[in-house]
């Protein structure tokens, strides 16, 4: 949720809403954009809210061109297959949809992303003995491999962004350089990151994520320590736009909606 | 061809101790019921296969059922962790737990395979991840046709699918729409299928993204209505989101745990007790 972290501007919004609007804005209209729950979802909504009326939202119980009016819990809520343009199978949407080519974005979170972008969500700790046994991967490796990009969004956090992965559950630019395209995927992998504090793309040659733009009030020292590898950072960091009034109101209205639905349901 | 029974004579007469056991529904129609039945009939030694195993599967293995899970996703779908899988994991508790993994679109595949009485499936997926490495069902194989690498997942054949859908008609037939999943593919890739369902109906109406099932696939039918509660039977009620965040605390304790199975399916006879008993207790919309 969006309260734990205060303004860490003056214009009265939090962090959290900070990184949803940077990542709402990556999202371009009339985007076929694979959604991943949480984070994705919230960004995810807000540009369809905002700038992307008529991106279609794909979600992976088999619902494309999603139209919630609040946020769902999970991947498979009524609400996402209320006003869909369609709902098709698990085996369709994964075999005829995404990997057939027909997904532009796919729009990811994660426990813990690599310099490269690749994602573990799957375990801390040895795979046989874990420290925490995480979810596991659900449909993010075929995201990652076939969407023709992958944005990722998700909090800047030592634990989270870590030198060396404990398990790859999906591939983003590999070890690298050309790496990930000896393994013959469709999709160009990860090409933004949004977090709380920045945004890092890789670097065209390296593949390495680079930080590119600092949010207001971020700082570079701030990030590095955010950051379990040393941070890249480019030459000029531009720093991002703050929320517009417009986009604070409806990232906060979506969230009121969906609390009001969740109170009147339970 | 599909008898309408009770659940637990269907039960009785279908799950036995050792079989592999697919009780599926994406989020939407999780056949809750019939999870708490064989928990009732305390079946041992299970292979549990479910994309997303959920509240049920926590369940399941806690409560001992399981030997082996073979799965794509293992959380609580928006709120955290499945604590019941994750102890069984982590610590062995009740007993160890075998896992065989896969993303979903492994999964997926696995089950088309199953249905389609082929011995694998293909897939453009699992390259340069780690699951080949822990998972021996996924196999490089080469297409004989354009030498391209592919990926290659065996096809699944449970000995039990389980369902739960809106409605069934006199013949058995049964009709689901909403969000449909993978159910069709794990009833059609079962040796021997079970649906639970909201209602008997003389016959089905047109509905939008409906599928129906014929009765020639599925060998019993039972009523059971909100028989997927904390899940959802579209255009019947809604998902009990608050049941999914009141159940982390719940399932976060051993003993808590227990109590509570206790409590509310062991101690009760069938799913209209066991929502009653829920209900009594508060805080849970049913």
């Amino acid at each position: 949720m969006n309260d734990q972290v205060s303004g860490a501007a003056d214009g009265g919004y939090t962090t959290d809403e900070m990184m949803a609007v940077a990542a709402a804005r990556e999202l371009r209209d009339g985007a076929v954009c694979f959604v991943g729950i949480g984070l994705p979802s919230e960004a995810a909504n807000l540009a369809r809210a905002t700038h992307a009326p008529n991106c279609v939202l794909v979600y992976e119980s088999g619902t494309i061109g999603a139209k919630p009016e609040t946020l769902p819990l999970s991947i498979g809520d009524g609400v996402l297959a209320e006003h869909a343009d369609s709902v098709v199978s698990v085996p369709e949407i994964f075999n005829y949809w995404l990997q057939a080519g027909r997904v532009d974005v796919g729009f990811l979170g994660g426990a813990q992303i690599d310099r490269y972008g690749n994602i573990n969500t799957t375990v801390i700790g040895s795979y046989d003995d874990p420290k925490v046994r995480l979810p596991g991967a659900g449909g993010a490796p075929e995201i990652a491999a076939s969407a023709k990009e992958v944005m990722m969004v998700l909090r800047q956090r030592p634990r989270s962004f870590v030198e060396r992965l404990d398990y790859v559950t999906s591939v983003g630019h590999r070890h690298g350089g050309d790496s990930r395209a000896e393994l013959g995927y469709l999709g160009a992998g990860p090409t933004t990151v949004i977090t709380d504090l920045g945004v890092l793309r890789p670097d065209p040659e390296t593949k390495e994520l680079t930080l590119v733009s600092l949010h207001p009030g971020a700082t570079v020292e701030g990030a590095r320590e955010a950051t379990g590898w040393e941070l890249r950072v480019a030459e000029k960091v531009a720093t991002t736009e703050p929320p517009t009034d417009e986009e604070v109101a409806v990232l906060r209205a979506l969230h009121a909606r969906t609390a009001a639905a969740r109170a009147g349901s339970s | 061809m599909a008898e309408v029974t009770t659940l637990r004579e269907a039960v009785a007469e279908m799950v036995e101790d050792g079989d592999s056991v697919a009780l599926e529904g994406f989020t939407h129609l999780i056949p809750t019921a019939a999870a708490h039945e064989i928990i009732r009939q305390e079946r041992r030694n299970l292979t549990l296969i479910r994309m997303t195993p959920d509240l049920i599967y926590d369940q399941m293995i806690g409560m001992g059922c399981a030997e082996k899970l073979i799965f794509s996703w293992g959380g609580n779908p928006g709120v955290g962790s499945l604590h019941r899988f994750r102890d069984a994991v982590e610590h062995g508790w009740p007993q160890a737990l075998e896992i065989e993994e896969h993303s979903h679109a492994g999964m997926a595949n696995r089950y088309v395979a199953g249905a389609s009485n082929l011995p694998f499936a293909v897939l453009r997926g699992y390259v340069g991840t780690d699951l080949p490495e822990v998972t021996s069902t996924i196999a490089p194989i080469t297409c004989p046709f354009t030498g391209e690498q592919l990926m290659a997942v065996p096809g699944l054949n449970p000995d039990v699918g389980i369902i739960h859908a809106q409605q069934t008609d006199r013949k058995g037939n049964v009709a689901l729409w909403g969000i449909t999943g993978i159910q069709k593919e794990a009833v059609l890739s079962a040796r021997r299928a079970i649906v639970t369902v909201e209602e008997v109906v003389d016959s089905f109406e047109p509905r939008p993204f409906q599928i129906v099932l014929p009765h020639v696939a599925i060998d019993a039918v039972a009523v059971v209505p909100r028989g997927a509660h904390p899940s959802y039977t579209h255009d019947y009620y809604d998902r009990d989101n608050a049941f999914y965040e009141a159940w982390d605390p719940v399932s976060r304790d051993r003993d808590r745990f227990g109590e509570w199975m206790e409590r509310h399916v062991i101690g009760t006879e069938d799913f209209d007790e066991y929502l009653e008993s829920v209900r009594e207790e508060g805080a849970i919309e049913v």
